[in-house]
């Protein structure tokens, strides 16, 4: 504990969309994605996300590095405020901070060769040139199990797997601090899905990179984060140490969205909680407790009452009134 | 008894620009009434193509039933006319597919479209149609099923609309419904509410479940029997408990131990080596052998067989049950 300071820091963030409203008329409405966020992650830490679809798991990681503007809410980065810089201003952060998606052949420029892809970063930044540049690029994709052949191929000439490695290596050629990985893993077959899941541990010890890893499976992301934050409708419900959310979740949302998981071991198996009915719509959320709908153990002041994320020791902290 | 369904040896290849590919490749098994079978694989492993093989529903061309039987019953299903398989699908066997959206018409609400299967399949007329399809939305626990009915697909949650498409499959009470990746696009608390409610339907209507899915723990959870398939071949089958519990073939352990599981924070994984080859560049033998650390000369010899009884694995060296039959590390 000898840091002071988080490597990243959110406060109050917040991202509304503005929906509908197209051309047939009718009326606009305000889709709050992410509604009062804030989050620490510690350097050399991996803070898992997690969430169900529409949580704003997603566009909470585009505020962090800024990808998107925030309606309200700052982020900072290493004690430097990025709300409010310019495009010129943030150019230093960009090295910095990097970002791997879900999709790998739609974030690789189909028309450019996996050497220029991975080394085009490296260019722009200033980090290396001719020889060495060469020469740096090829032992990156070596490290992430890359032929050198692949310096002359095109993206759409490698598998899935093979794609997330090329984006993985371009991520890491600028030598970043923090790299935001949204859903890496989820379009893979579950034999590819673990080979990355190793490298990306690998890579983090040996380059003592920050993670922040957004998934929908609790499997995957309790197994790679040090620290998990669960999402429900646009706000963080809980966030405690990976181990302690699995062996005691505290939020009802939490427990619930743990015993749906299938599990292979038969033992492992708890009392399931089927919750009720679907994810309510961002545009209209519920009153008081976001999840107050669908909670089984609610009581009549979650439908009136906001519960705030507060600390509850151990490291842990939980938005339910009635934890 | 004769079993509900069964394959026999059933080939099912595709034309493609490098050659014939052979999706399935020999592939026996059987399902017997009520029963649940689960067949688990990566992308590519033929387990689509089989189902769909069933009700000869593989495009063609590129694809193409080279041999085999389908026993429904007792009949192939594979020498039947076009009018008579028709009297099957959806009438005794139905299928689901991953993507509700794709598999409901935009135009026409979700109440016209349960209806119109009962019109067809089941000869109703258009009220009392209606009023079984409301039945039928309530019966797969839509809440407010009547004004729901006049809804149109988009209008509804993708839960929401594979609970439709289970209401259409169910509207002819098959015998076996073929549930191909039914959960794999929902969220994880949705998912377990389309198994709890399949499960339900199950015991209720006494229906035969076909369960496609690359989820190891859902089939853990819902299948009676387990069916792993690789390249087109079915690698290991038998009572899901002990195939899941104590796998006995390379694959299917490197299919269990490459899942992250819940409560092993930070353990590491350990992955299959390499990559599903092509289906058009498999290699000799043992398809599985190139990745797999068993592999001896034998595997590149010879195609080892499913053998071994209620447990059948296709695996030379590790067909034979360890002594003590004790837990088994490999």
């Amino acid at each position: 504990m000898a840091e002071v300071e988080p490597l990243l820091k959110a406060r109050g963030l917040v991202k509304v969309f503005k929906t509908g409203g197209g051309v047939f008329g009718g009326g606009s409405a305000e889709l709050r994605a992410v509604d009062g966020v804030d989050l620490d992650v510690w350097r050399g830490e991996t803070l898992g996300i997690v969430g169900e679809s529409g949580c704003g798991k997603t566009t909470l990681g585009r505020l962090l590095l800024r990808l998107l503007e925030p309606t309200a809410g700052s982020v900072e980065f290493d004690g430097q405020q990025l709300t409010g810089l310019s495009r010129r201003q943030l150019r230093p952060f960009r090295r910095r901070m990097q970002v791997v998606f879900q999709d790998p052949y739609a974030s690789l420029n189909p028309r450019m060769k996996v050497g220029r892809i991975i080394a085009e970063g490296m260019e722009f930044h200033g980090l290396a040139s001719g020889a060495e540049l060469r020469t740096q690029v090829l032992e990156l994709m070596e490290r992430v199990g890359l032929g050198a052949d692949a310096w002359d191929r095109y993206p759409h000439e490698f598998s899935g797997g093979q794609r997330q490695r090329i984006c993985i290596a371009r991520a890491l050629a600028v030598k970043p601090e923090l790299v935001v990985a949204d859903e890496p893993v989820s379009a893979l077959d579950v034999s590819i899905q673990a080979q990355i899941l190793n490298l990306l541990g690998e890579l983090q010890q040996e380059f003592g990179l920050t993670f922040v890893f957004i998934s929908h499976d609790l499997r995957v992301v309790e197994h790679f984060s040090h620290r998990v934050a669960v999402m429900y409708l646009g706000r963080v419900v809980e966030t405690a140490p990976s181990r302690d959310i699995y062996e005691r979740p505290l939020h009802p949302y939490t427990a619930a969205l743990l015993s749906a998981v299938p599990r292979v071991d038969a033992k492992a198996r708890t009392q399931r909680v089927v919750l009720k009915g679907d994810v309510p719509s961002p545009i209209s959320p519920p009153g008081g407790c976001p999840f107050h709908p669908r909670c089984p153990v609610a009581e009549a002041r979650c439908s009136s009452e906001v519960p705030q994320l507060l600390p509850r020791g151990d490291e842990r902290s939980v938005a339910c009134l009635l934890v | 008894m004769a079993a509900l369904l069964e394959l026999r040896d059933l080939v099912t290849v595709f034309d493609t620009a490098d050659g014939v590919a052979r999706a399935v490749d020999g592939v026996s098994f059987s399902i017997d009434r009520g029963e649940t079978l689960g067949v688990v694989g990566e992308s590519g492993c033929g387990k689509s193509v089989t189902a769909l093989s069933i009700l000869r529903l593989v495009p063609e061309p590129p694809g193409r039933i080279e041999s085999g039987s389908v026993l429904f019953q007792g009949t192939d299903l594979l020498q039947m006319s076009e009018p008579e398989l028709r009297a099957i699908r959806g009438n005794e066997i139905a299928m689901i597919f991953q993507e509700p959206m794709t598999s409901l018409n935009p135009v026409f609400t979700v109440g016209f479209q349960v209806a119109e299967a009962l019109r067809l399949h089941r000869g109703l007329g258009k009220r009392e149609a209606e009023r079984e399809a409301v039945r039928m939305l309530e019966l797969v626990e839509i809440p407010e099923a009547e004004s729901r009915a006049r809804d149109y697909p988009h209008q509804l949650s993708g839960g929401m609309r594979q609970r439709v498409m289970i209401a259409m499959a169910l509207s002819c009470t098959p015998s076996l419904l073929i549930a191909d990746e039914p959960t794999t696009a929902l969220d994880v608390t949705i998912q377990a509410q389309i198994l709890e409610l399949l499960g339900e339907l199950q015991q209720r209507l006494g229906m035969a479940l076909l369960l496609i899915t690359h989820d190891l723990g859902v089939v853990a959870e819902r299948a009676d029997r387990v069916m792993v398939m690789y390249a087109g071949r079915v690698v290991e089958q038998g009572p899901a408990d002990s195939v899941l519990g104590s796998p006995r073939h390379p694959y299917t352990r490197g299919l269990i131990a490459s899942q992250p599981r819940l409560g092993a924070t930070g353990e590491r994984l350990q992955p299959i080596a390499g990559m599903v080859p092509r289906l058009t560049e498999l290699p000799s033998g043992c398809h599985f052998r190139t990745r797999c650390s068993l592999a001896t000369d034998r595997c590149e010899r010879e195609e080892p067989l499913l053998e071994g009884g209620a447990h059948e694995v296709a695996c030379f060296e590790t067909s034979v049950p360890p002594a003590g039959n004790g837990g088994r590390h490999g």
